[in-house]
């Protein structure tokens, strides 16, 4: 019966309309073909949609920081809002790239819809006031895992579209999404070395 | 444009079947497909729930013909179960809120601007003020809770901004009564309309219901619970505009024409063919209930089945954005309220609906703490620069007290 309905379907979605001969021109003056573009469109709507989501899980990890406290060499209230200032700048940034390939960054592409269902969990363990800020920074984890390969293959499109200059306007997030993967799964192990110490009493 | 009730064929009911296949069929794109598609698949949806509610209340209530009415009830549920399982997997609960919310605003302002029934009219703008502003706070929870933005879901056809605000719609009961209509005297558009918000109400009302205990964040389960608190009271004021003394037959006559007329509507508007067809051939079926309870209706009750409900539609549901008019409507009724059957401004509410209030905010009000100082931007509040980059770290928060 899967196999049928994937057989029969069609998408989840096409790229927007306004992706259009604009951005065709755009992308470093030579004619692409139009699925090429839309591929280099579609990963920086579903990047965008993704650090828009991210700010609001900083949100979601500094009221639970403030709720629960922290544990020695774990995360600070400071570092949380720095990394949630990251986030609001990668989308500020996606935005302008978007505006200047001549695309809507309003308008929702089919990878930035998944990156919505894929974060749906994510949302749901970090909102949860019965979880713990290590389970939370667990889930969290998984966005930071997917983050930072994102950005990584963003890059990567950026040079082979030949476009020099995006593509290095996209490593400076790239750095700072690799350190927040880093410094999540330093936190965790921190606390889960501190935990095997005894120094904190594991609560789950 | 007519439709002739006496003169279109529907399908016989033996005809009117389906299988595991057919109900669960290709959903529309959340992407691709227009938003008014998915509108009209909420609405379809909420008036076959409303039948089968009906129609199993019939029986409850000791009515003949049960046989009659397991049959036609089959196949509104099943109509039910096709419409409803349109909707796509990739739209969240909260995605579904957005567009039932926006179901209420646009048909309810659509109802509301034609609504011969001056009473009525403003009975269903009452309601319309409030469902808008149930759109604005679950837009901020969107926003602030996901980082997503709800127009994205509308489409640009419905504002994002306050209405009545959802702390001031909390009545006591005794003020969410109005006067029933005149079943001799009103219009049968009017008697449609009283049916087809009322379903809507109670769609919302349930799906409220259902969301709401799947998030794990607090503000929007208070949120959820607020909204299903009025969107019960909506329903209260929906039903008590129907005369009780319609009979059950009369009511179940102007069930099936609601229906008839709300997916004449949709045939008009639809602009996904996969969907047309379906309303198509759901027309046809309740034009076919429509016979039989007219035929039932004429046998029983000994009376001219075109006293209760008209021979024709003149002028089918149009499922268009009703921005102007909901914009007239905010600006000269936001500030109204209701006492007792009567349309007030909110400082003369009643002792009884100021204290049902100020109990239930007692602990804080779920809808004023998710929109605190929310103003949609396209592309989330975050878009707007003076919010993406204000300090999230206030004194308080900056020492660690």
């Amino acid at each position: 019966m899967r196999r049928q309905y994937a057989g029969e379907v069609g998408l989840i979605g096409h790229m927007p309309a306004p992706a259009s001969l604009r951005v065709v021109e755009n992308v470093g003056g030579a004619v692409l073909r139009r699925h090429k573009v839309h591929l280099l469109l579609d990963k920086l709507g579903e990047r965008l949609a993704f650090e828009r989501t991210g700010v609001r899980l900083f949100d979601a990890l500094m009221a639970k920081l403030e709720a629960q406290g922290s544990w020695d060499r774990g995360p600070t209230l400071e570092e949380l809002a720095q990394f949630r200032a990251d986030e609001a700048h990668h989308f500020a940034l996606l935005q302008d790239v978007l505006i200047n390939l001549g695309a809507d960054p309003t308008a929702v592409t089919p990878s930035a819809d998944l990156a919505g269902v894929e974060l749906a969990g994510i949302v749901q363990v970090v909102s949860d006031p019965r979880t713990t800020l290590p389970q939370a920074l667990h889930a969290h984890l998984v966005a930071e895992l997917v983050d930072s390969a994102s950005w990584e293959q963003l890059v990567g499109l950026a040079d082979d579209f030949g476009e020099a200059a995006l593509a290095h306007k996209l490593r400076e997030p790239l750095a700072q999404e690799l350190r927040h993967r880093d410094t999540v799964t330093t936190w965790l192990k921190r606390h889960a070395a501190l935990v095997v110490e005894g120094t904190l009493k594991y609560s789950a | 444009m007519t439709l002739d009730l006496l003169r279109e064929h529907g399908t016989p009911l033996a005809r009117q079947v389906f299988t595991w296949k057919d109900l669960v069929r290709e959903p529309i794109s959340k992407l691709d497909d227009e938003a008014f598609t998915r509108v009209r698949l909420i609405v379809g949806h909420a008036v076959e729930q409303a039948a089968v509610r009906f129609q199993h209340a019939a029986v409850r209530f000791g009515a003949e013909h049960r046989l009659l009415l397991a049959d036609i009830r089959r196949v509104e549920h099943h109509q039910a179960t096709l419409l409803r399982w349109l909707q796509p997997a990739d739209q969240s609960p909260l995605e579904s809120s957005i567009a039932v919310a926006q179901a209420a605003v646009e048909v309810g302002a659509q109802m509301a601007r034609c609504e011969p029934d001056p009473y009525v009219a403003q009975a269903l703008r009452l309601g319309l003020l409030e469902d808008f502003d149930h759109l604005y706070r679950l837009a901020a929870l969107m926003d602030r809770l996901e980082g997503r933005d709800a127009n994205a879901m509308l489409q640009s056809y419905t504002d994002i901004r306050p209405g009545r605000p959802t702390s001031a719609q909390h009545r006591a009961p005794e003020d969410d009564l109005r006067r029933w209509y005149d079943r001799y005297a009103t219009a049968p558009a009017t008697k449609l309309h009283a049916r087809i918000a009322c379903a809507i109400a109670y769609h919302a009302r349930d799906h409220y219901l259902d969301v709401g205990p799947t998030f794990a964040d607090p503000v929007a389960r208070q949120l959820y619970a607020e909204l299903a608190s009025v969107k019960e009271q909506h329903v209260t004021q929906c039903e008590s505009l129907l005369d009780p003394a319609e009979t059950w037959l009369e009511r179940w006559l102007l069930q099936e024409a609601a229906e008839v007329y709300l997916y004449w509507g949709c045939l008009s508007s639809e602009t996904n063919p996969r969907v047309l067809a379906v309303w198509d051939r759901f027309l046809a079926y309740e034009l076919e209930h429509l016979r039989i309870v007219r035929e039932l209706y004429e046998k029983t009750e000994m009376r001219d089945a075109s006293e209760v409900v008209p021979l024709s539609f003149t002028e089918p549901l149009e499922f268009a954005g009703e921005r102007a008019f909901i914009r007239e409507v905010l600006a000269a009724e936001v500030e109204l309220g209701a006492a007792g059957t009567e349309f007030v401004p909110r400082d003369a509410e009643s002792r009884a609906t100021q204290s049902y209030r100020a109990q239930l905010e007692r602990d804080g009000s779920p809808s004023e703490t998710v929109a605190a100082g929310y103003r949609w931007s396209p592309g989330t509040e975050l878009a707007d620069p003076r919010i993406r980059d204000a300090s999230v770290l206030p004194p308080l928060k900056a020492t660690g007290s």
